[in-house]
């Protein structure tokens, strides 16, 4: 943002000299820093600094009974990343993740455009109803997806019925994508609303106007548009969908290990802090690392 | 630019102070038991147990009796309970470790030793739960409540003519048709542990080739088994998602009592052996009312309070004073000898294996694919 | 804003096709969420088969002490965090999309950390710092601190700042700060600028975010259950030890309680919103 002239009133004529403009420009990064600084010290207190903490413990050593011993450091747990069991968790979940976001993108998209093109009260009304079922438990609500996917539930009866043919739902990796893209579907919607909902309607009147159809108007006006909702809705249904771990042992049947059910393990059942650590750490930059070069494609800065 | 460094550096002193402290802090020697009457109340108590495991109505009839006030709160695995109790702090003063957390709170030094003169129901203790491998002396915990992990079977779509072993989880040539109705815990030790006992080895062992044959074994069933599941194993029995299930002996048994046919259920420990896992009562070691603690502890070891309490949650008491009230139905299938196919002897603990413990975790992941 | 024209109101099959997916979306959000309500009713202590109708599980929500504690605490914790990072998220989202400043980058990188660590990794780390900087307190300055729902709702601002930042900012993003410029050229504060010109066209990114917290807030489980201590339970907690002894319409019972409230809640603050202003939202 360029900086802001001062009021030119008619009886004094300011000069703007390159002082005066240099020290406009202090100011404003001073306004920033301190609009910023609340928030990145309450972030440094209680995030950056137990983050420091994790990063510690990675480097320390389990000993025998499942504590963590601060002396002795090592990078044991960083070696035990390159494992070939790691390895194939990783990839499974992120093929798993990456699945899920295209869905929710796809679905999500239209609905938040339709969305976007109501009147306003309907629109307010429509987005807190998308909420609405998430105020509910997100344990419960995974509990009764397992009683709709169930073998006895309301699904397989439907199918059954219209003559589908017998087929099990639950406990499957479908079950599972199910689920996931149900949890994080709002995450994509919201942002995707947000962005669509404050572009001028007259970009698209003037691409309609042009001779351009509704799909070259979406490619070529709307979806650049919007593409920082899309970005966003894509990260915040991503990275959650690859850490998650209750969804895959409710509707999975814990039968396939993902990397959050992994972590989870590392700090719950092995009591192994600092593999878990050095997991959690190494996922966190490889995902800052993503998002940087996401957002860098997207024409943003990061 | 001076105000960031200056930020940065406060940040990294702070740090730095932090670690200091948790250096330093690290081995926190557990006070000496605390030196208590009995009877004695120092505040209110505040207790750290198992969901559902013990009944609200009875916790208000302590508190009641001696003029004070409780808190319950909750967790579900020992593993999230340990760190909360060790890192000090919590703020909890009793807490119900399963048998292998003792013995490793005990060296991490995150339980107060108990001052027994303060515990004189400690006697009602029944002699079978002296001398328990994870705190031998009993310095530090009492039997709270007991049970044993073995199979349930819904006997009107198995029928009754099947061997009383473990291959019926993991032998096809029992139970193929079953496939996709068979469901095993979802925890590394029970199910390695039920694999292990097939085939004749110790659920305790750290030997690699045994533990690797076991995740063969359990490779092999992944496939044929509907869920791996601790939570709902006995749901999905009585719902008919199962009709196999690995599971605890008191929740089936609930669950069976709750069908409108029990008697198409039956549970039992196989031949070849299963777990017996104990919970206990301890206290905190900075638990910030320890009187109270030790005062509730022998008041739950009446005879009275130990069979309301089994009653209540109809596992199996270690209170030698409280089986005589406990209830029928309890009472038929807890002494049911056919129960235990293998015998009493055949029953296992789980130990805590050391730093064998990530194998086993591994194998567990490696085995479920 | 602009009027709809006909030009750009999707028709034809695109019109067919957004109705559908829109109504199919809602179907599937609601899908779990009406078993939910219907079963909660079911006298059958199996959630999937309906027994009759009955209200036992919502006297037995009543007359639990603890789970009506809990899900007060919920409640307590959610306003709380909701408000102070719908603040913050929004300072933050502004700084970051407005300014340039030493340390921007950081910042940047700062904020999106919450996003994308493991749960169980934060609810690790928080309770080991928490542990520690209270015993710090304690032996340094004396404060005696415990943990306990302070704590909870510290954690949970935590990360919903990071939330609530990326809701608003997606809505900023393309902005054009040339309404605010002309606004501040008019004579203008900045923060009258702020208040007249910007917020009411982030307010939907504002109230986005602000929706998200609640949501984060209200559903976590593994960060409130580290870093709680005596009386800190709260509703998912709760719900969540339960599920560990056995699926039951109780769990049902409790969830739609939680939901009413919840709804409650919003309406309450909607309404609030609406009487002080008036006219409604811009």
């Amino acid at each position: 943002m360029t900086a802001v002239e001062a009021p030119a009133a008619d009886e004094e004529v300011l000069e703007v000299t390159p002082e005066f403009e240099a020290a406009a420009e202090r100011q404003e990064r001073r306004r920033g820093f301190l609009l910023a600084l609340p928030e990145f010290g309450y972030l440094t207190l209680f995030f950056a600094v137990p983050l420091v903490i994790v990063v510690v413990y990675s480097f320390a050593t389990r000993n025998r009974f499942g504590g963590t011993d601060l002396s002795g450091w090592n990078v044991d747990s960083y070696v035990k990343l390159a494992e070939p069991l790691v390895r194939e968790i990783f990839f499974r979940s992120v093929w798993l993740a990456a699945l899920t976001t295209v869905i929710c993108l796809v679905i999500g998209y239209p609905f938040a455009y339709y969305l976007a093109t109501r009147s306003l009260r309907v629109r307010n009304v429509m987005l807190v109803f998308v909420m609405i079922p998430f105020w509910t438990n997100f344990l419960v609500r995974n509990y009764a997806w397992r009683v709709i996917l169930g073998n006895d539930g309301p699904l397989t009866k439907t199918t059954e019925f219209v003559g589908l043919g017998e087929h099990e739902y639950l406990f499957t990796q479908t079950a599972v994508v199910l689920g996931l893209v149900y949890g994080f579907l709002p995450f994509m919607i919201l942002p995707l609303y947000a962005a669509i909902e404050r572009i001028d309607r007259r970009l698209l009147e003037a691409s309609r106007d042009l001779y351009a159809n509704g799909f070259q108007s979406f490619r070529h006006v709307l979806l650049p548009l919007s593409m920082p909702g899309v970005i966003a809705g894509s990260i915040l249904c991503f990275i959650p969908s690859l850490g998650a771990y209750v969804t895959p042992e409710i509707l999975g049947g814990a039968k396939t290990t993902l990397l959050g059910s992994y972590i989870v393990t590392q700090f719950l059942t092995a009591r192994n802090w600092p593999f878990g650590a050095a997991m959690s750490f190494v996922l966190m930059a490889i995902m800052l690392a993503a998002t940087v070069v996401y957002f860098r494609k997207g024409g943003r800065t990061l | 630019m001076n105000t960031k460094h200056w930020l940065r550096l406060l940040a990294g002193l702070f740090t730095l102070t932090l670690l200091a402290a948790a250096c330093g802090s690290d081995d926190d020697e557990s006070s000496g038991g605390a030196d208590c009457e009995v009877g004695e109340i120092d505040g209110d108590l505040a207790m750290y147990n198992w969901a559902e495991y013990i009944d609200e109505e009875q916790l208000q009839e302590f508190a009641d009796e001696y003029g004070i006030s409780y808190s319950l709160d909750s967790y579900d695995s020992n593993e999230a309970m340990q760190p909360i109790v060790s890192e000090g702090g919590s703020g909890f003063d009793v807490i119900v470790p399963s048998d292998y957390m003792v013995s490793v709170m005990i060296s991490a030094g995150s339980l107060m030793p108990l001052n027994y003169d303060a515990i004189p129901n400690s006697s009602n203790l029944s002699d079978d739960f002296s001398n328990l491998y994870f705190d031998p002396e009993g310095g530090y915990s009492l039997p709270y409540q007991w049970g044993t992990t073995g199979i349930a079977v819904n006997t009107a779509v198995v029928g009754t003519d099947f061997p009383r072993s473990w291959g019926i989880i993991f032998d096809p040539a029992i139970s193929g048709q079953f496939d996709g109705q068979i469901q095993l815990l979802n925890d590394p030790r029970e199910t390695m542990g039920a694999a292990l006992k097939y085939l004749g080895y110790s659920m305790n062992t750290t030997s690699e080739d045994e533990l690797a044959e076991a995740t063969e074994l359990v490779a092999a069933t992944a496939g044929r088994l509907a869920a791996f599941n601790t939570d709902s194993a006995d749901e999905f029995l009585t719902s008919g998602e199962t009709v196999i299930a690995h599971g605890y002996s008191g929740d089936m048994f609930v669950q069976f009592l709750e069908t409108d046919n029990p008697g198409d259920y039956v549970y039992f420990v196989p031949e070849e052996g299963g777990t017996r896992w104990i919970d206990n009562f301890a206290i905190a070691h900075d638990a910030p009312h320890p009187c109270t603690a030790h005062t509730f502890i022998n008041w739950m070891y009446g005879a009275d309070q130990g069979a309301a309490l089994t009653n209540w949650n109809y596992y199996n008491t270690p209170n030698a004073a409280a089986v005589a009230g406990l209830d029928e139905d309890l009472l038929d299938f807890v002494n049911d000898p056919a129960v235990l196919a293998g015998g009493v002897d055949s029953l296992e603990a789980l130990e805590d294996t050391g730093d064998f413990e990530v194998n086993y975790s591994d194998a567990f992941v490696e085995a479920k694919g | 804003m602009s009027k709809q024209t006909s030009a750009v109101e999707p028709h034809g099959w695109t019109k067919f096709f957004l109705h559908t997916n829109g109504w199919l979306v809602y179907f599937f959000f609601y899908a779990p969420i009406l078993l939910l309500v219907v079963f909660s009713f079911s006298d059958s202590r199996n959630v999937g088969t309906w027994g009759g109708w009955t209200l036992e599980w919502y006297a037995e929500f009543a007359e639990s002490r603890n789970a009506r504690s809990a899900l007060s605490t919920s409640l307590q914790i959610a306003l709380v965090s909701t408000v102070v990072s719908v603040v913050l998220g929004t300072m933050s989202a502004l700084a970051l999309e407005r300014f340039e400043f030493r340390g921007k980058q950081v910042f940047d990188a700062l904020l999106y950390l919450p996003i994308i660590i493991p749960d169980v990794t934060m609810a690790v780390m928080l309770l080991l710092f928490f542990s520690q900087f209270f015993e710090l307190l304690g032996t340094v300055f004396g404060i005696e601190l415990a943990k306990g729902v302070g704590s909870i709702t510290l954690s949970h601002i935590a990360f919903s700042i990071s939330f609530v930042s990326v809701v608003v900012r997606a809505r900023l993003a393309g902005m054009d700060s040339k309404m605010e410029e002309a606004a501040l050229d008019l004579y203008a504060t900045r923060w009258q600028a702020f208040r007249y010109v910007t917020m009411p066209q982030i307010l939907p990114g504002i109230a986005g975010g602000g929706l998200l917290a609640m949501t984060l807030s209200l559903d976590d489980v593994v960060i409130t259950q580290f870093v709680t201590g005596p009386g800190g339970t709260t509703l998912p907690v709760y719900v969540f030890g339960l599920i560990r002894k056995g699926v039951t319409p109780l769990i049902n019972a409790i969830s739609v309680v939680m939901l009413v409230a919840s709804m409650l809640l919003v309406v309450l603050s909607l309404l609030l919103e609406r009487s002080r202003s008036g006219s409604g939202t811009a």
